[in-house]
């Protein structure tokens, strides 16, 4: 394979300041937002004591959970060796340290004293999953920024296959962190199942794809880079795959839950009679998160064209939202079981399914976070060479005809 | 310092002597004195932490493991209806609602239960069951929940980053989050916008040998169904009453051991 050559993008026009000012404007909101619940006290939000993660909490898992999965494309070109991926492997760790660093903003600046953040990063509690996340998310951020250094650095390419491997293993340990947050709460019928962490595991898998193939169409087009076909179709194919793994997790976990009759109650307010969590789950992440972008992708007709990626791709990352909206939000409304088989009430909304809406600045702060990754990805392809100069079906691949 | 004919025997004991010893004399009261000089002042503030009331314990007194604080609540005593201990409870530790009751704080809830096969019905109080085990404490990043040697589980208020883990982890629905800025707080129970709390068992009245404020409340004006006792020891009230009748704990089944425990369930 001949050498690849990357180079920034010009970042000078107006629809490159257009975009940053539109972005800074979210990051600029996602503050003012940050700022009036911190000021005010989190009852301007729609999170109460019964629901006490709302919607900051499902744009920080979205972004924490895609982050890790963004850097699999590197993974696979370094550590198993395909060379075909090895061009896509800059932007994706860039990519990954972007959509973490957006993501923990988020969920930093929806703690109720995030001005104790001294405090989370100087005591530690080892025995809370919580406080071993802290050390995975800040170990990830490093590692992957010297695996871009070796990767970007030719005199230390030869090194970049060791550092992807250790970056592939802690990002899978960083997965597997982040669904035991859910995993371990033994109390909560929604959760309470070592299946949280492979199902994580593949959701970033299919988020953080899906949100690669969408940032590389994006820059390529706006910098005017050439994607053959080739490359679009591996990319497609593998998104369908871990698509097709995240239903498969997620079945699982329903049918052992169902299987219990003790968790009957709660599947069947998630896959029946829920409301707003049933909707989202078959329609928002069964059927047009799974269903719909899987025959996008593997339908010979379509695969590999950019177009049919794109549409599939932000199919993925509607349906992924909606499984983390069911996951956090649909898991906390279902009430706590203490009294097993007895009818329960009080002043207190025990035995009640609980209401929440997710209010402005909540909305506004998740969002602040997504454009946060996207500004970071925005001057880090200006400022270095993530980019490769082509991906043209020639470039990639010498020995591809025409 | 007198000399008196003990304090001269000693002397020859120990000089071998009998002869007064002038200087010596002078140097054992000087250093008296300075002593006391020197002593007094903390002798008198121990004296002082330790004055009010007369069986409090000192402020930097520890906790000891051997008393497991716990409640025994029996429910053939606890009225559907009667919110004494609740009422109680917010006027100890200064809990005032802003009229939002999906975010004021309750430490202590009445909860009725109904067995809709059968009909019967209970009412009793759920407030922080004090776990021997308490997931809370196992899921807090920073270590702000924590559980005190003799048992009462609380929120270290300068620690606490407000995750609202521990409220995720909590089997009981025990923990509130504190939604907005408080006024008027008691000095005995401090609270925080932005941080979590829950029941602390009236943990400074405990330190002053005292009853929580439902406990008392209960017994003057309710039923009489709490009884609050050490656990650790076989010849409190409430020892010998689980030891008696028949008690149970709420989700036994997560094995958490609760140091509240009910009877007629």
């Amino acid at each position: 394979m001949k050498q690849m050559t990357y180079s920034e993008i010009k970042g000078n026009s107006m629809p490159f300041y257009s975009l940053a000012a539109i972005l800074a404007v979210f990051i600029l909101s996602a503050l003012a937002c940050a700022y009036y619940m911190e000021h005010s006290g989190h009852y301007v939000t729609g999170m109460t004591n019964q629901i006490v993660w709302g919607t900051p909490h499902v744009f920080a898992i979205f972004l924490i959970v895609a982050a890790s999965g963004a850097l699999n494309v590197a993974s696979i070109g370094s550590v198993f060796g395909k060379a075909i991926y090895k061009p896509l492997g800059r932007l994706s760790g860039l990519l990954a340290v972007a959509l973490l660093v957006g993501g923990l903003v988020v969920l930093v600046l929806d703690l109720g004293r995030p001005d104790r953040l001294i405090v989370a990063m100087t005591h530690y509690n080892f025995k809370s999953i919580f406080a071993w996340n802290i050390f995975l998310y800040v170990g990830f951020l490093a590692i992957v920024a010297v695996y871009l250094w070796l990767q970007m650095e030719r005199r230390m390419n030869r090194h970049a296959k060791t550092a992807g491997l250790v970056a592939f293993v802690w990002r899978l340990i960083l997965t597997t962190g982040t669904g035991s947050i859910f995993g371990f709460l033994i109390a909560r019928e929604a959760y309470d199942s070592a299946i949280m962490a492979p199902l994580f595991v593949a959701m970033s898998f299919s988020f953080g794809l899906a949100v690669y193939i969408l940032v590389l169409l994006a820059t390529c087009h706006g910098s005017e880079r050439e994607i053959g076909d080739v490359v679009m179709r591996k990319l497609s194919r593998l998104l369908g795959v871990f698509v097709a793994a995240v239903l498969y997790f997620t079945a699982v976990q329903h049918l052992a839950n169902l299987y219990a009759a003790e968790h009957t109650g709660v599947e069947r307010f998630i896959l029946l009679d829920g409301g707003i969590y049933t909707l989202l789950f078959w329609a928002g992440q069964v059927v047009l998160g799974g269903i719909v972008p899987m025959i996008l992708l593997f339908r010979p007709a379509s695969a590999g064209s950019n177009r049919n990626a794109m549409l599939a791709s932000v199919l993925v990352i509607i349906g992924g939202f909606a499984q983390v909206y069911v996951i956090v939000i649909g898991g906390q409304a279902y009430p706590l079981d203490m009294f097993p088989g007895m009818e329960v009430t009080s002043g207190f909304y025990d035995g009640v399914i609980s209401s929440y809406v997710p209010s402005l600045p909540e909305i506004g702060l998740g969002l602040g976070g997504v454009a946060l990754a996207g500004l970071i990805v925005l001057f880090g392809i200006k400022l270095l060479r993530f980019l490769p100069a082509s991906l043209a079906n020639a470039a990639i691949d010498p020995h591809h005809k025409q | 310092m007198s000399s008196k004919p003990k304090d001269k025997q000693l002397t020859k004991k120990l000089t071998g002597t009998a002869g007064f010893d002038p200087t010596r004399r002078s140097f054992i009261g000087a250093m008296a004195a300075a002593a006391g000089v020197t002593l007094a002042p903390g002798v008198m503030l121990y004296a002082i932490s330790r004055s009010v009331p007369v069986n409090a314990k000192a402020l930097d007194a520890e906790v000891s493991s051997a008393v497991r604080w716990g409640m025994l609540i029996d429910l053939g005593r606890c009225d559907n209806g009667c919110d004494d201990c609740v009422s109680a409870c917010a006027r100890e530790n200064g809990l005032r609602g802003f009229d939002r009751p999906e975010t004021d704080a309750q430490w202590i809830r009445k909860i009725e239960i109904r067995n809709p096969k059968t009909g019967n019905s209970k009412s009793l109080p759920v407030m922080c069951q004090h776990c021997e085990d308490p997931p809370c404490v196992d899921v807090c990043p920073t270590g702000a929940s924590f559980k005190r040697a003799d048992g009462i589980v609380l929120v270290n208020k300068h620690t606490c980053i407000g995750c609202r883990y521990c409220m995720m982890a909590c089997p009981y629905k025990a923990r509130s989050f504190v939604h907005e800025a408080l006024e008027d707080q008691k000095t005995h129970a401090p609270r925080g916008k932005g941080t979590v709390e829950s029941c602390t068992l009236c943990v400074h009245r405990i330190d002053n040998d005292q009853q929580p404020a439902c406990v008392d409340a209960c017994s003057d004006t309710g039923g009489g169904a709490m009884l609050f006792g050490d656990l650790n020891d076989p010849e409190s009230e409430i020892s010998k009453r689980v030891a008696m009748y028949a008690t149970q704990q709420i989700r036994a089944d997560l094995g958490l051991n609760p140091g509240i425990r009910y009877r007629n369930l």
